[in-house]
């Protein structure tokens, strides 16, 4: 059938307002669009670079906002050309800008310039995670008296449901100590810290708080969190480390609120 | 009075989670989070808040629990930044479900979006964009703000834009285009004052006569907000809308004007970047209350329209 509607006629059809003046807001390089002016008909060149600033300014603003230990690890100058390179080659898809920023960390990881720090782009994951957690949606974390009054020989099948807000990032660097040196303003702790650390990032009252995982922790939880049942979770973590303290590491679960609900893994 | 309260009350019919803390007459300021714990202390007495929309979209956590606060205690102002209002393309119907569970959260006294635009197919530039002013662009917008008021079942304030730059392909005056809109509509309109002033020193027309032409009696609320100032490529003043300072001189004289003109109409002091401490901030409400208060005098003895 045809059809009236104008963006349908393919390349004969004058692009719209939005396409043409969009076109060089993330392109310095490129002219301004013909279908803006100043006063008068005049040139418009300063006029339209307004708004490349405030789109490039801001987005970059957005990113230092979600990133602040990163930016402090580079310095501001650093931070911002390699923001500056992200914004223009990946602007946000969606106008939540919480929601922006989720494959900074690997652009970090391969960011030239950044290849001395190669921590970094687990600094990111951190805080990336961070922000996840933070606006993540509420609800009561499990309870000790809960998972206490599942019969003992159930507990091998039990599946647990997370936090919404909980976020684990496995690090083969020191990445909990650096963040935690560098999240906040102020004089920055040094950093004595050289094994790999795993971060737990859980909301377990109204704030965000980042924890480092003890050993087979991080493997503990994430199988658990993918809902595979108790035991199998174990199974994993020993593997991972020999050492694997579980009474520990149930303690430390429960009174960080990394689960919300228990289900009778026995499917009835 | 204005036209804008004449509205129906949607909430009336059914209970409400909150107060329903009236605004009319009130000066209030931008909410920042920086401020909560200086605000909880103090508790001041009146006035209102306003609150970004887009903020306040995650599924749970602090931020809800900072609003909800502010909330009980006083009227807030809802204020979208990003509905693409102003765009050629269809409105976004997963952000409109999410501002309408906004409203319908936290029953705000004032909702407003922005007469521009912000994301071009899937791209969101963080920029509030212009528009070309023509029969086609005014078609489309009108639908738009139809689409908005029919999802959040109740009418919207349409914010004047700043801009920087004018469309060749431009017909209509903007307070035309403007008053064209709401009548088409049905919506009010959410008057920035600062705007006003930042367009015409960059377009070289009188703030006065844009507010002599536009329809003030749809106005259900006023921003004021501080500005910067560049050049541009004539190296003509070019101010940049950019809220990151107090309001200026020139701004308050035609605050004062429009309030002489309207009435005490709910206003708002714009703060986002730069953000001062509290008392700062609070004080130019507090500067903004003491012209409202100034006019609620002259309105309540009924000399409306003695003194326009």
């Amino acid at each position: 059938m045809l059809s009236a509607d104008p963006s349908s006629l393919g390349g004969r059809a004058k692009p719209n307002y939005g396409a043409m003046f969009s076109s060089a807001l993330l392109k310095p390089e490129q002219a301004v669009p013909d279908c803006v002016a100043g006063p008068h008909g005049r040139t418009a060149s300063r006029r339209y670079s307004v708004y490349r600033n405030n789109v490039t300014f801001s987005l970059i603003e957005a990113l230092a906002s979600i990133y602040p230990a990163v930016q402090r690890i580079t310095g501001v100058e650093f931070f911002r050309a390699m923001a500056r390179f992200h914004v223009r080659a990946n602007p946000p898809r969606s106008p939540l800008l919480f929601e922006y920023g989720r494959d900074f960390p690997d652009f970090i990881e391969q960011y030239e310039y950044a290849q001395p720090l190669p921590w970094l782009a687990d600094v990111a994951r951190i805080e990336r995670a961070w922000l996840d957690c933070y606006h993540a949606a509420d609800a009561e974390p499990l309870s000790a008296t809960a998972l206490a009054s599942v019969p003992a020989e159930r507990l091998a099948k039990l599946v647990f449901v997370p936090h919404p807000a909980v976020r684990i990032v496995r690090s083969g660097f020191s990445s909990v100590s650096i963040f935690a040196a560098n999240r906040n303003a102020g004089p920055i702790a040094p950093v004595h810290a050289v094994d790999p650390e795993d971060a737990l990032i859980i909301r377990p009252g109204q704030d965000v708080v980042v924890r480092h995982l003890p050993a087979g922790g991080a493997a503990f939880l994430t199988r658990l969190i993918e809902g595979a049942a108790l035991a199998v979770a174990v199974s994993a973590a020993l593997e991972a480390t020999p050492s694997f303290d579980l009474s520990a590491n149930i303690a430390g679960m429960i009174e960080a609120g990394v689960f919300a609900t228990i289900q009778d893994g026995d499917p009835q | 009075m204005n036209a804008i309260i004449k509205f129906a009350d949607p909430q009336a019919s059914r209970l409400l989670r909150f107060p329903a803390h009236p605004i009319a007459g009130l000066a209030g300021t931008s909410f920042k989070h920086e401020h909560f714990s200086a605000i909880l202390a103090e508790r001041p007495a009146g006035g209102f808040f306003e609150v970004h929309a887009e903020n306040y979209m995650g599924a749970g956590g602090p931020s809800h629990r900072a609003l909800e606060s502010i909330r009980r205690d006083y009227p807030v102002s809802l204020h979208g930044v990003c509905m693409s209002i102003g765009g050629p393309q269809p409105i976004d119907v997963a952000h409109l479900a999410r501002f309408a569970a906004l409203v319908e959260r936290y029953e705000p006294a004032l909702v407003s979006e922005h007469l521009a635009w912000s994301t071009h197919e899937t791209t969101y530039f963080n920029d509030l964009l212009p528009l070309p002013y023509t029969e086609a662009t005014l078609a489309r917008v009108a639908d738009h703000i139809d689409e908005v008021q029919e999802a959040i079942r109740r009418p919207i304030l349409l914010e004047n834009p700043s801009t920087y730059v004018l469309f060749r392909d431009s017909t209509m005056k903007e307070t035309d285009f403007i008053r064209e809109l709401a009548r088409r509509s049905g919506c009010g309109l959410l008057l920035d004052i600062n705007n006003v002033f930042v367009s015409a020193t960059n377009h070289g027309f009188s703030a006065h006569d844009y507010l002599s032409d536009f329809p003030l009696d749809r106005v259900g609320e006023i921003h004021l907000a501080g500005h910067a100032e560049q050049a541009d490529d004539e190296n003509e003043p070019l101010l940049i809308d950019s809220h990151d300072g107090p309001v200026a001189d020139a701004v308050w004289s035609l605050f004062d004007i429009v309030a002489g003109r309207c009435g005490p109409i709910p206003t708002l002091v714009e703060w986002d970047s730069n953000i001062p401490d509290w008392p700062v901030l609070k004080g130019e409400a507090m500067a903004a209350q003491a012209i409202l208060n100034r006019y609620a005098q002259t309105f309540a003895f009924g000399s409306t329209h003695a003194v326009r």
